[in-house]
Formats: structure tokens, sequence, C-alpha cells
């Protein structure tokens, strides 16, 4: 639908005033809310973090488009609530103690809620214990931890071992990401998942939740 | 000592020191904690790595005030200790120094983002910077480096406020640059023109970069700056992108091959030669008997 394109494509160009109207008109136009955030605002940034990962843009065009991301899904929110779509389950995300760079975790942040799932973002500078208190008492299946250094990403295996202390390994999927994270580092301490970028940490969390 | 931009102007190269956190982290200093929360608690260890630096040649230390501004500092909720922050800082490097070396107060991020990509004025961020700066002025540093910006923005408010602080002063300022397919960026989209145009324009006395990705990258954009730009460049160089090895974060680039590169930054017209992260005092070590076996053969 041209419509959609014309959402995408402006989200993609970072004007949150052209994506709240555009989304309004076709909300108007009875378009299915999911299909909406689907083929409209989803597809606009998952092209953002493409344009983005291949150093074409740059942060400030990725903080925008987040901004405009965030005007559409204000008017779709209610919609969703009112017509009763299940939601998709809880993720409980933030940036690891001792760590204050939290743009990666929020524009995942971001993408999650995107798709449907439940988001309770802690914010930066989380301590380990507040992962997992959190993610006990709001029921969430997934926590999702970022780091920008290297000398904070450690934080990740405290987290990890405190959930195999405490027989929640396997019942809480831990996914994580950051600029030094690699697979292998995501392996080695037992992280489920890694998030090589916003658009596939998405991919991973669903597929944690469908295991 | 003669005023730094003299000894700059008359062609002279100085030697800049290493890292401050690499230094702290074997010190003591966790993960998750304030680096600058040392100068309440452990105002000795600065000291000590001035010493370290000075001891290694260095003609420029540095403060630990990085992190000093109240914006950064409210993070730990330490803005209300800002003055006792930035002073002690300042203190304990000119007792090591002993005037054999200049003080240099750092200045970096304030960790937020401006209008419209975040939520902080213009007002609200120079304010900050101009806070910490006050006080490493009045505690009497001998120069103010604006360092590690991404953002042109938020660099060019910092020199102001430095500037309106006091215009006797002089300001360095540094610039982070990722190498893409197209050129050198800063994360926020800062070309080298930009950066060199903007930090001059906002009153810089001493352009360059610091951080990155090692000295080779440093090497091509010295010569991108120097191409375009009369003022002196400082050039400060991580030693190489950090890996992790077990529980320990290493850098590649030893002080050998560090000190390698000296010749070329020299070439590329690069005034001031120190280190970024993963530095030490042996890589600045090295640097200095690159750069005086260099002006022996000159002279």
């Amino acid at each position: 639908m041209e419509i959609l394109d014309h959402i995408s494509k402006h989200l993609r160009l970072g004007d949150d005033e052209m994506v709240l109207s555009l989304t309004k008109r076709a909300i108007a136009r009875n378009i299915h809310p999911k299909t909406i955030l689907d083929d409209g605002l989803i597809s606009g940034m998952n092209v953002v973090g493409e344009l983005f990962r291949k150093h074409e843009i740059f942060l400030p065009d990725v903080l925008m488009s987040a901004k405009a991301m965030y005007a559409g899904m204000d008017q779709l929110k209610p919609l969703f609530l009112k017509g009763g779509i299940p939601g998709r389950g809880k993720v409980v995300i933030g940036t690891v103690k001792g760590d204050l760079h939290d743009l990666g975790k929020s524009l995942v942040g971001i993408m999650l809620k995107g798709v449907g799932f439940e988001v309770i973002d802690l914010g930066k500078d989380v301590a380990p214990e507040k992962f997992i208190e959190t993610a006990v008492r709001e029921d969430a299946k997934v926590i999702g931890m970022s780091a920008l250094l290297t000398t904070t990403m450690p934080m990740m295996k405290t987290v990890i071992d405190l959930l195999r202390q405490k027989n929640l390994r396997g019942k809480i999927k831990t996914i994580i990401g950051g600029a030094p994270i690699t697979k292998a580092y995501a392996d080695e301490i037992g992280a489920d998942a890694y998030g090589f970028d916003a658009a596939r940490s998405v991919e991973c969390v669903n597929a944690l939740l469908s295991d | 000592m003669k005023p730094i931009l003299e000894r700059l102007r008359s062609g002279e190269v100085l030697v800049a020191d290493g890292a401050m956190g690499t230094m702290l982290f074997r010190r003591g200093l966790q993960p998750g904690d304030c680096p600058e929360a040392f100068n309440l608690t452990h105002p000795e260890i600065l000291e000590e790595i001035a010493s370290l630096y000075l001891r290694a040649g260095a003609d420029i230390i540095q403060t630990n005030t990085f992190g000093g501004s109240p914006l950064k500092l409210s993070n730990y909720r330490l803005e209300a200790q800002t003055d006792r922050i930035n002073r002690i800082a300042v203190s304990f490097v000119k007792k090591a120094a002993g005037g054999r070396a200049y003080v240099s107060g750092s200045c970096g991020p304030s960790g937020e983002m401006l209008k419209p990509y975040g939520t902080l004025e213009e007002e609200t961020m120079s304010e900050s910077f101009e806070a910490q700066i006050s006080v490493l002025i009045d505690a009497g540093v001998d120069i103010i480096c604006v360092e590690t910006m991404t953002d042109l923005r938020e660099a060019s408010l910092a020199v102001r406020a430095a500037k309106s602080v006091s215009l006797s002063t002089p300001v360095m300022a540094t610039m982070t640059f990722d190498r893409i397919p197209k050129g050198y960026y800063t994360i926020m989209g800062v070309s080298i023109e930009q950066a060199v145009g903007g930090l001059t324009e906002a009153g810089a006395d001493i352009i360059g970069s610091n951080c990155g990705h090692g000295i080779d990258t440093m090497v091509e954009i010295a010569r991108l700056m120097k191409k375009i730009s009369g003022k002196p460049i400082i050039i400060q160089s991580n030693a190489g992108l950090p890996a992790q090895k077990g529980n320990e974060i290493v850098y590649p680039e030893s002080p050998a091959y560090f000190a390698g590169k000296v010749v070329e930054l020299i070439e590329a017209g690069v005034s001031i030669i120190g280190g970024c992260c993963g530095t030490t005092p042996e890589h600045i070590a090295a640097v200095r008997k690159a750069v005086d076996s260099i002006a022996r053969v000159n002279n």
C-alpha cells in the first residue's frame, strides 16, 4: 500500500510530524494496526538499521528516525490495547553496571516494542541483581544486556552466573550485544543468544521465545 | 616554563602522556566505579600516575577529570562534588609535575545528547562545561583539553566555555573518528573538514584527534588535518582496538610499534604526540625517545 511506503520513507527521513499524520491517515482508512506497524514503521526502521550498519547514515539520523517511530507507535498503541492483540511476552533490557551507554540498547527496545513485545527498559548502569529481580517479578522470559565498554562486558557473565546459581538459567534466557561483544564471547559466557545489531536482536528474541 | 603555544610555534614537538583509565584499572578501579571519584578517595594515585608519565618523558600531563563535568558526574550523584573532584585532580598533578611539565585539564563529553537528538538544551550543556572548566583553570592548569568528542556542537560548546572562562588559557580540542568506506567520520557524522572548521571557529588553539582505531589511522587523520589547517595538531592515539583475553582487556600495539609511527606523525606535521586508551608509561617513554632522536637529526 502506498501510504505504508510513505510512512516507511518519512520514518527513514526522521520526519516525526509526517509519520504521525500519515499513521493517523492509515488508521482512518481502516488499515489493520499490525499492518501499519509491520509494513510502515518497522520496515522503515529496518532500512534505517541497514543504512547505519553500512555507514551511509550516522547516529543523529537513527535517533531522528527512532523519534518518528515513537510518534507513529503512540497512535497505534491504544488500538493494540483495544483490539486485545495478545502480547508476545516480556523482555527486560538494560546496559550493564558501570556502563552509561544506552543508545544501542534503547534502539533494540524500540524495535522489540515495535514487534509487539512488552519491554521493561531498566536504563543504564544496571546492577546484576536488578536484571534478575525484575525478570522474576515481571515474569519476563528474556533478559537483554548491552555493553559498549570492554571493561564492563564481564558484568554480563556475572548476570549469567547469577542466573545459574539461582537455577534460573534456561527459564530466563539471555541475549547480549554491544560494540565489543562477539558471538564467541556470548558462547564463552553462556549467553543464549548474540544480538549482532538491533534488527537481528529482535529476530533472536523471537527465536528464544519460540524455543 | 615557556608558554606552550610559543614552543609549538618555534617548531618544537611535545610529548603528551598516555592513558589514565588503563592506569586506574590497574590500581583497583572497578568497572562501574566513577573514575573521577578516585580523586576524592585515592589522590595519591593521581600523583603516582603523573610521576610515572613525567619520568617517561611527557611534557604535558593530563588531569583525571575526563568525566568531571557536573552533567557527567550526576550519573554517579557526584555533581555536588564537581569543585573538589576537579581541584584535587589538578593539585596532585601539579605537585608531581613540579613545573617540569604542563598540566592539562581534561574535559570529556557530557554523556548527554543535545536537542533534537536528545533532550539537552545547548545552554545546559554550556553551563556544565563552564562549571568544570572554571575550577580547572582556577586550580591552575596550563591548558584545557576538550577530548574524545564526536558531536561538533558539543565540542564547540566546550571550547567556547573554556574561552569564556579565560581567554588566555590555551585550549586543545580533539575528536574521535571512525574509518568508514567514504573516509573518516565521527559516529555523529562529523567529517575531518567539518571538525577542523568548527573547532577553529570555536576558538581552539590546537586541534587534533584522540582515541580511535590505532596509530596507523592517526597518521592519515593528521595528514588530512594539516592539509587544511595551520593550527598545531595533537594526536593521542589508542594502542589499537581493545580485545578481550580471558578476564583481561588487551591492546595490540606495543610501545615499539607505537613509537615506530612517530616519524610519520612528525612528517605529517603533528606538534604534540601522546596516547589514549591502552597506552602506558612504556609507550610514552618510547615516543619520547623517538621524538628526541628525530629532533637531534634535524638540528
